[in-house]
């Protein structure tokens, strides 16, 4: 406990001394940090920020010192992030690297591999992204057919993805490819790493309902990746990409915890929280006029309360026990469905207002919330859909008879 | 604090996890109901939970009881909703001993506590006078005459009603309407003169009673709490059982979903079991996840109650958030679970169908979900 109260202490006068005053206003969408080669700083402070915590190894608090990260006791980790919340101070940096590959390279690289590549995630020098779902592996990722050969020293990969979250701006990709076609599909898929640079990669980005293009399509063609790269054993790659799914879905679900918190873009905004908008919108004072909608927002917020305290039983849980597993699918799960449900509480909330799509008559907030309630809709259908969470549920944590194996018998597949 | 159980709350809950496995199955309710059974529960059970040390869990040791706090007896009302073991432990021990700790003052603490941790008291609160709860909403009246308060009215939906040595009457001694203001509580011999108490038999073949009061003469000092404004008090009196009564749902629908997804993995149809179709594996994932959401919020709320530095505004909304919670998810698992075990769940054969029907009285039970989110909104200032 001792030491505990003193790394507090040092943390807050740490932080005192080096969080810059504008990286403690909430975050703003294009200010965001991503890291990587082309990395570019719309406001200088981020990058002050970024290189200072990265200097701590605070932009991943728990990883290992000898790869760059923190060092940090879990206990020790909570308490800098109740000491950066005291201050709203923002993420110094956001990444695919931290929140999805990182984990699993600690658990299945080499310690060559995790000395490439861990500290340069924990200092945001690459940007990673993730070469998962293909045109026609989508729920049914094992089915996925972007070939890998072993010819020399270098895989030969071809193929394509889809859906590769900012693929056109990352600098390498964790990918998922076939390296044997004559098993069963989970037995032949190999867990690969390479440069978005190489020759014969290329990427599309995808516009969206929302107007933005967060994903591309991926196309391999007769890219040459150095055989080194694989992570973990040849065709046994499967094991790691669902490891990598739960750490991504345990990501996800903390939309639904942020938006179980009230704040979004300053707290005299008007739309700072569900309620507030509602009875500004209305015109209401001191009780929301319309009784339905208070009683849905009511109960929206005791959902979003006890979400949030199930993810902190959860996290205390896995203390005792191991990281992330079968539950954080029923995490992913009831936070992506309950910021969607947020996003239509939103729109209810602000009436027409809600649904501008650009130019006058609308303010910028209100014009990112018609934006960010379509956003919100790919939130149950990426990093596994909704009926794929519920299938893990069923299936490892209530122990239901697996209805795809009860199918193949009966049909003699 | 955390929300995990501590060492000690888990080795309790152990012990009264295999109590109520041995000793008051759902078939011990089964008896009481069909034997129409004129207490209610089971002399010689409650006397055994008793010695256990039950009824004084959450009393100060300065009045003989164990301070194991709310954590503790919420664990016990999680185990006892498990099996409906039907006991004074929400009556007496949840609602009246903690009643008393609040708002009594030394001489009837010194009186009372001790018999409650004891066995030799029973208490029962007379609050609703309407069958939608509304706590201000008082027409019952104590009128001052000398050294009596000459108590007039009716009550209903009063828990252990029937069986209780002593009830808690909520009257309005001043305003009227519906105002908080005017609000007094008075310890009423269940024998005095005056007072007409009828058993009800309730579909949850628990104990409730509707009472009658006629020109009682109360004495002065029998009043509980402050006169004219005892209602923030009796308020969070109230807020305490409603999180304990939650616990109590809670044990409740855990075992009612427990039990649906054994009859899951049991049932065959069209040669396969039924667990494996995906129309059943969905909706059953889905009340587990607002199982796991129940289970952090009563602990949230449980915890709150031990913790010296919380708010009683905390409390209140905690109270409301986890009494409108887990009575929505109960009515789900309990609607789920008839509808999964299919023509057996209709049967009264079935244990199943004593789970539904004890949902629907605890939902009630201080207030349903629509009550306790519309005060959650106005806690929330919205």
């Amino acid at each position: 406990m001792q030491h505990l109260q003193e790394f507090q202490n040092t943390t807050r006068a740490w932080l005192e001394q080096n969080c810059p005053a504008s990286m403690r206003t909430p975050m703003v969408p294009d200010e965001i940090v991503w890291g990587g080669r082309n990395a570019t700083f719309k406001n200088p402070d981020s990058r002050l920020w970024l290189d200072r915590m990265a200097a701590q190894g605070w932009t991943c608090p728990t990883w290992p010192q000898e790869y760059g990260g923190g060092g940090l006791s879990t206990e020790q980790a909570i308490i800098l992030g109740q000491e950066l919340a005291r201050i709203n101070a923002r993420p110094a940096l956001t990444s695919f690297g931290i929140s999805m590959l990182g984990p699993v390279l600690l658990e299945y690289a080499t310690p060559a591999q995790k000395m490439e590549h861990i500290p340069k995630i924990v200092r945001g020098e690459i940007r990673w992204c993730q070469g998962y779902s293909e045109p026609g592996s989508g729920s049914d990722l094992a089915s996925l057919a972007t070939r890998a050969e072993l010819i020399g020293d270098n895989y030969v990969i071809n193929g394509s993805k889809v859906w590769t979250s900012y693929a056109d701006q990352a600098d390498w990709i964790f990918c998922l490819a076939r390296t044997d076609f004559d098993v069963p599909k989970h037995a032949g898929i190999s867990f690969i790493l390479f440069d978005m640079a190489s020759a014969g990669v290329s990427t599309k980005p995808i516009a969206l309902i929302s107007g933005s293009s967060p994903f591309c399509e991926t196309f391999f063609d007769d890219v040459k990746v150095p055989k080194q790269n694989l992570v973990g054993r040849l065709n046994e790659g499967w094991s790691i990409a669902k490891r990598l799914l739960q750490h991504e879905r345990t990501m996800i679900s903390s939309f639904g915890l942020a938006s179980g918190q009230s704040d979004r873009g300053g707290t005299t905004s008007v739309v700072s929280s569900l309620e507030g908008a509602a009875m500004h919108y209305r015109g209401d004072t001191v009780k929301l006029s319309d009784p339905v909608l208070r009683d849905q927002i009511a109960q929206f917020k005791i959902d979003s309360e006890s979400f949030a305290y199930t993810s902190q039983r959860s996290v205390e849980e896995s203390q005792q026990g191991q990281g992330p597993n079968a539950t954080s699918s029923m995490l992913k799960n009831y936070g992506c469905e309950l910021n969607k449900r947020r996003y239509e509480l939103m729109l209810q909330s602000l009436g027409s207002q809600a649904l501008g799509w650009e130019g006058a008559g609308f303010s910028a907030e209100e014009l990112q919330i018609t934006r960010e309630w379509l956003r919100s809709k790919a939130n149950s259908i990426e990093g596994g859909t909704a009926e794929v969470q519920l299938n893990v549920i069923a299936k490892r944590v209530l122990g239901l008879p697996d209805m795809l194996a009860v199918g193949k018998k009966q049909t003699g597949i | 604090m955390s929300l995990v159980l501590s060492e000690d709350q888990q080795l309790l809950q152990d012990s009264a996890k295999s109590f109520c496995l041995e000793n008051a199955p759902v078939s011990q309710l089964r008896k009481l109901r069909d034997s129409k059974d004129a207490t209610g529960f089971d002399r010689p059970l409650w006397q055994h939970m008793v010695q256990l040390g039950w009824a004084g869990m959450t009393v100060p040791e300065a009045y003989g009881g164990f301070e194991f706090g709310y954590g503790g007896l919420g664990v016990l009302l999680k185990e006892t909703g498990r099996n409906l073991v039907s006991s004074p432990l929400v009556a007496t021990v949840l609602l009246g001993a903690t009643a008393i700790n609040l708002l009594g003052n030394e001489a009837q603490k010194q009186a009372l506590l001790p018999k409650i941790v004891s066995g030799d008291l029973l208490l029962a609160l007379a609050l609703d006078e309407h069958p939608i709860h509304a706590p201000t909403k008082i027409s019952t009246s104590a009128v001052r005459s000398g050294s009596n308060y000459l108590l007039n009215g009716s009550k209903t939906f009063v828990v252990d009603g029937h069986v209780a040595d002593q009830l808690i009457v909520v009257a309005r001694t001043a305003a009227a309407g519906d105002s908080p203001a005017g609000i007094s509580l008075l310890l009423v011999d269940a024998k005095a003169a005056g007072v007409h108490i009828t058993r009800t038999r309730m579909v949850d073949s628990r104990n409730a009673a509707n009472v009658e009061f006629k020109d009682v003469k109360v004495p002065a000092d029998a009043l509980l709490g402050a006169v004219d404004c005892a209602f923030p008090a009796f308020d969070k009196v109230l807020d305490i059982a409603r999180i304990g009564l939650a616990a109590e749902m809670l044990g409740s629908m855990q075992a009612a979903f427990d039990r649906t997804l054994d009859y899951l993995k049991q049932r065959e149809q069209f040669g396969v079991l039924i667990g494996s179709f995906q129309g059943l594996q969905h909706r059953a994932a889905a009340m587990y996840s607002e199982l796991e959401l129940c289970k952090s919020l009563v602990r949230a709320a449980l915890r709150a109650l031990d913790d010296p530095e919380a708010t009683n505004k905390h409390i209140a909304q905690l109270a409301s958030a986890v009494k409108a919670k887990v009575s929505d998810v109960f009515t789900l698992v309990s609607n789920e679970a008839i509808q999964m075990h299919g023509g057996i769940g209709m049967t009264d054969e079935f244990d199943i169908g004593f789970y539904i029907k004890r949902a629907r009285v605890a939902q009630q039970f201080l207030g349903d979900a629509v009550f306790h989110r519309d005060r959650y909104a106005t806690l929330q200032g919205f």
